[in-house]
């Protein structure tokens, strides 16, 4: 293979590499988003995902603890969000906002506080449980020409997000509850005179999501850290993915697309050559959020009714007030 | 047949006596400290022994206290910005970018422009942050009124390309060729500001005039002023305000500009106050704060100085406690994040009230 092609190859395989967790998280979110919920927790799920993963798998070196942990404490922090919003009816804007301050805190606090605790620089995942995080060897299929890099050689975390992102297409096309959820979303009063019991399909949602946005933040700690925690890990991938629920137009299918070109741009400067283009480290840095901004843009000019934010979202539902 | 079990029942209060509404959420703030005790204590520590040293730590010396009044301005200026766009119902959750902003502005001067005698460099860095905040804060208020673009993601993505260009600034063009490492120079003595008395503590730099002078001002703008007013109906109803007429999008561009502009001002006060430099942490999660802060504060412009106050004092006790007890001072982080949701959860109990049916039915 010429070595440009091994180039590209490699650029596509980081691209994925970096796509998950925005995956993750943009899945977490459209699903609550369709339960008629906009919780701008994403960022602090993640972190609470990957400290209570990477803390699992630091002490009990399970990597199914590993990944439960990294749900549970997601939906602990959906469930709050879930408690305030749906419950006590407070604002959405405000709660999410928090959760990312509490949860950004919780894992920065922990992280720290366990490196404190134990000898310096053990503060990393065995290898047998960071061997069964990266990424898979297939056999013959793996060692396919390029093919074989690109789609069989990853992490059981990637294959199941996807498997997430499909799975979940159909549910909110197919299934009769996506159905439900989608009218809770659009007309919560409606769904209540229909019989949906829209408080628990809000719940309900918000805690798979906020499940869903914890393991995206297992993957950041265990997979691209390598399993060595780090302060400040989620930087900003949360937000992403609020973003590129936008993007992918609440379709879970598009935001498998969506989440493999925020994962390129995100890699793109360890790929260009000085030689190309010498452009900063900062300004590469800075694409991807750049872009989503031309995104939010685009995507607000060229309105189409079914691509559209789910109606009530951000607003809550009160039964009395209808 | 059995009685069946009744839910209890939600209905909505009427308006609560403000005496009232203030002890909720002061016992709000009470029961979340005690779940912090509660966080602390599972961590093996003594929580009154924690939270007496981050006591000490906040407000214990004039030093301290000085220090705690250092983090106070910056936060109680970014929040009064927040505050006017929040009036308007704008989610401007851009503080961080808009700080940001105003301060690589007033820096330009600082570094570029310190011939000029100090009486007139440093109104023009003040200046200069407040209009590039400014800008930076219009730049989604424009698209918002022009295309309905989603403000909440627009300024938050606006912070983090802020952050980066400061990142950019430090490691090429700003770089201090003397340094080391990649870092920006100190201001010369001219750009710095001046430092004058507040009452028992000692010298303090001019920045807590300039506070107390904007709370006033915002405080008049909010409550005596066309501005004010107009600005009040558009967060009320927008719908309204085009049917008396207002002219919303003027509203929200000059709203926004000026909530920016507060946030770019507070930037300046920092990289010519505490910080005597250009760093990537001029911003330094203020704006996220400045959120919490304005929701506390029921978009008080006093509140505003109360709230951030105490959230001041409170990250600066816990770098006091991880000093002592090497608990991470994101401790504060965590507290600041439990008192919101506590508080959050406790204006349910403002503004409904839980009965059984029958009560109803009568």
């Amino acid at each position: 293979m010429s070595s440009f092609v091994e180039q590209v190859v490699a650029f596509l395989y980081a691209a994925i590499l970096a796509s998950v967790p925005l995956l993750y998280g943009t899945l977490g979110e459209i699903l609550t988003q369709k339960a008629g919920n906009l919780n701008l927790g994403v960022e602090g799920m993640m972190y609470l995902g990957a400290i209570a993963g990477f803390l699992a798998g630091f002490y009990t070196d399970s990597l199914v603890l590993t990944i439960l942990f990294g749900m549970l404490a997601g939906a602990f922090g959906a469930g709050m969000y879930a408690f305030l919003t749906v419950s006590l009816k407070a604002n959405q804007n405000v709660t999410g906002l928090t959760l990312t301050i509490f949860g950004t805190g919780v894992a920065n606090f922990l992280g720290e506080k366990t490196k404190l605790g134990v000898p310096v620089d053990t503060m990393f995942m065995s290898a047998r449980l960071k061997s069964l995080m990266s990424p898979l060897d297939l056999g013959w299929l793996s060692d396919l020409p390029i093919i074989g890099t690109l789609l069989f050689e990853h992490s059981i975390l990637t294959y199941l997000a996807v498997l997430v992102g499909i799975a979940m297409s159909m549910y909110l096309k197919r299934s009769r509850m996506g159905m439900n959820l989608r009218a809770v979303g659009e007309n919560p009063a409606a769904a209540d005179a229909m019989g949906i019991p829209v408080n628990a399909y809000k719940y309900g949602h918000i805690l798979v999501g906020g499940a869903l946005c914890g393991l995206g933040g297992v993957y950041v700690s265990m997979v691209t850290a390598l399993g060595n925690w780090q302060p400040n890990i989620i930087s900003g991938q949360g937000w992403i993915a609020i973003a590129l629920v936008i993007f992918a137009s609440w379709k879970p299918m598009r935001a498998i697309m969506g989440s493999l070109v925020f994962g390129a741009l995100s890699v793109l400067r360890l790929y260009v050559s000085r030689d190309v283009a010498d452009i900063p480290g900062a300004l590469f840095s800075m694409l991807p959020f750049v872009v989503t901004c031309m995104v939010l843009v685009l995507s607000s000019i060229r309105m189409k009714r079914e691509n559209q934010q789910p109606a009530s979202c951000g607003i809550n539902y009160f039964r009395e007030e209808r | 047949m059995p009685k069946p079990w009744v839910m209890p029942h939600i209905v909505q209060r009427g308006d609560v006596k403000p005496v009232i509404a203030w002890s909720y959420r002061a016992l709000a703030v009470v029961f979340a400290l005690a779940m912090g005790g509660v966080f602390l204590a599972l961590l093996g520590y003594n929580p009154i022994l924690v939270y007496s040293t981050m006591l000490r730590g906040a407000l214990g010396t004039p030093g301290m206290q000085k220090e705690t009044l250092k983090l106070t301005i910056p936060l109680a200026l970014t929040s009064l910005g927040v505050l006017l766009a929040f009036k308007m119902k704008f989610w401007n959750i851009g503080a961080e970018g808009q700080i940001a902003a105003g301060a690589i502005a007033a820096s330009y001067f600082a570094y570029f422009q310190a011939h000029l005698p100090p009486a007139v460099l440093l109104p023009l860095m003040a200046l200069a942050a407040i209009f590039f905040g400014g800008l930076w804060g219009l730049i989604p208020a424009w698209f918002k009124t022009r295309f309905g673009t989603n403000e909440t993601l627009f300024t938050l993505m606006l912070n983090y390309i802020m952050f980066y260009f400061i990142t950019y600034l430090r490691e090429g063009p700003w770089r201090d060729p003397a340094g080391g490492f990649a870092a920006m120079p100190r201001f010369p003595k001219q750009a710095r500001l001046p430092e004058v008395p507040f009452p028992f503590v000692g010298n303090l730099h001019i920045g807590w005039i300039v506070l107390i002078l904007m709370v006033v001002l915002v405080f008049i703008y909010l409550r005596f002023t066309k501005h004010g007013y107009e600005l009040t109906v558009v967060g009320e109803n927008v719908r309204t305000a085009r049917y008396a007429g207002m002219p919303v999008k003027k509203i929200i561009l000059r709203t926004m500009f000026l909530s920016a502009g507060l946030c770019g001002l507070a930037g300046m006060l920092q990289v010519a106050g505490p910080d005597r430099q250009l760093t990537d942490a001029v911003a330094g999660g203020r704006g996220f704060t400045a959120v919490s802060v304005v929701w506390l504060a029921r978009l008080s412009p006093a509140g505003c100085l109360g709230v951030s106050f105490l959230f001041a004092a409170m990250q600066k006790g816990c770098s006091m406690m991880q000093t002592e007890y090497r608990i991470p001072a994101s401790m504060s982080d965590i507290l600041q994040g439990i008192i919101l949701f506590s508080v959050l959860g406790a204006e349910f109990f403002l503004q409904y009230r839980l009965t059984s049916r029958k009560e109803v039915v009568v």
